[in-house]
């Protein structure tokens, strides 16, 4: 796509969208949101650029090495979080027992695990839709 | 034709699970049959046991962490399946050598 | 008078159940496989919709613990945890019969399911 207002309207949006879904993420146990909504709305930032300059600048962005990464690396901290609290407790994703710090009720830092799982699920997300859309429009050349 | 048959089957398919919605204890209230023992122990002691202010995010990272965990299953199994569905294989450069 | 107020206090089961049956129809009556995949999508919001009206409490308010006044009813939690869980499933097959249908467009050039089905007889007659 080659309009110059398409492309300079997206470089500003892009930065407040990605600090918008990071906000959702990381507020997800104390407001509205979490992983999956604030997932969603980073990787819909990632496939407008894609669309917007192209694959191959969007491939230096969001390579395949990275998506095979964050890809399993989502699910492998949601795994050792999990490990942790059944060695501490005894029992899989165990959440306060397991002796993750408790935090003061209605602030950011609360809610033991969660907002760690809730990084975990955004990082899923967020790969598992952009990865999705590129094996989707790369097919489209072959 | 067969679009009109179609479309009076439709609406009277419609018209019967609209009977069947009024038969339903649909009342928006405490007391509907979904709001049961285990929504009030959630709904009382969530934010107390889990911490967190959220009770959607409490009951989703926590009372059902292992449910979440196979929904991001469910996702790597989707990438994993649609990659090894749409990846070019060995088979494919033959047929389009071939060509 | 009456059947109106029944009406009108179930909308949201009869939005529900209106959207699934579109959805149904789109399925059943059209050949064009993407318009067989929106249908089967139009169908799962349809389901999301009657688990969300299930939670429903008139009065009630969001389940947050410390942003509401005192005394007030939160809605049911739960439906909302499991939509999402449905929300995953819905995306997760949608994208895969997608990638489907791109295999099939490339081997037989055409996504209408009727001439799909003459490509596929002339071709088990041949063999």
């Amino acid at each position: 796509m080659n309009d110059i207002i398409i492309k300079n309207i997206t470089r500003i949006i892009i930065p407040f969208a990605q600090m918008y879904g990071i906000f959702i993420i990381l507020n997800g146990h104390i407001s509205p949101g979490g992983g999956f909504a604030g997932g969603a709305i980073i990787g819909t930032t990632l496939i407008l650029y894609t669309l917007v300059f192209g694959r191959e600048k969007g491939k230096k962005k969001f390579s395949h090495k990275m998506s095979e990464i964050s890809e399993s690396g989502g699910i492998m901290l949601f795994v050792i979080i999990g490990m942790i609290g059944m060695i501490t407790a005894g029992a899989f994703l165990s959440n306060l027992s397991g002796g993750f710090p408790q935090g003061q009720l209605g602030e950011i830092l609360s809610g033991g695990f969660i907002p760690i799982l809730m990084i975990g699920i955004g990082i899923k997300v967020t790969s598992t839709m952009i990865s999705l859309f590129n094996l989707l429009i790369d097919e489209e050349k072959l | 034709m067969k679009n009109v048959i179609a479309n009076i089957l439709f609406i009277v398919l419609f018209i019967i699970l609209v009977i069947a919605i009024f038969e339903m204890p649909t009342s928006p209230s405490t007391n509907a049959p979904a709001y049961n023992d285990v929504v009030d122990y959630y709904v009382e002691e969530g934010a107390d046991e889990t911490n967190a202010s959220n009770l959607i995010a409490g009951i989703l990272a926590d009372y059902r962490g292992f449910d979440t965990l196979g929904e991001n299953i469910v996702l790597f199994t989707s990438v994993v399946a649609v990659g090894s569905v749409l990846r070019s294989t060995k088979y494919d450069k033959e047929v389009k050598d071939n060509e | 008078m009456n059947i109106i107020e029944r009406i009108l206090e179930n909308i949201n089961y009869i939005g529900a159940v209106a959207l699934f049956l579109i959805g149904l129809r789109i399925v059943v009556l059209h050949s064009n496989l993407i318009k067989r995949i929106m249908g089967i999508n139009i169908m799962g919001t349809g389901v999301f919709l009657f688990f969300v009206a299930i939670g429903n409490v008139s009065g009630g308010v969001v389940p947050i613990v410390g942003a509401n006044p005192e005394g007030s009813t939160f809605v049911n939690p739960l439906p909302s945890v499991f939509i999402l869980t449905g929300i995953v499933v819905v995306v997760s097959i949608t994208v895969y019969s997608l990638s489907l249908v791109i295999r099939i467009y490339q081997n037989y050039n055409t996504i209408d399911q009727k001439e799909l089905a003459e490509l596929i007889s002339e071709d088990n007659n041949e063999h």
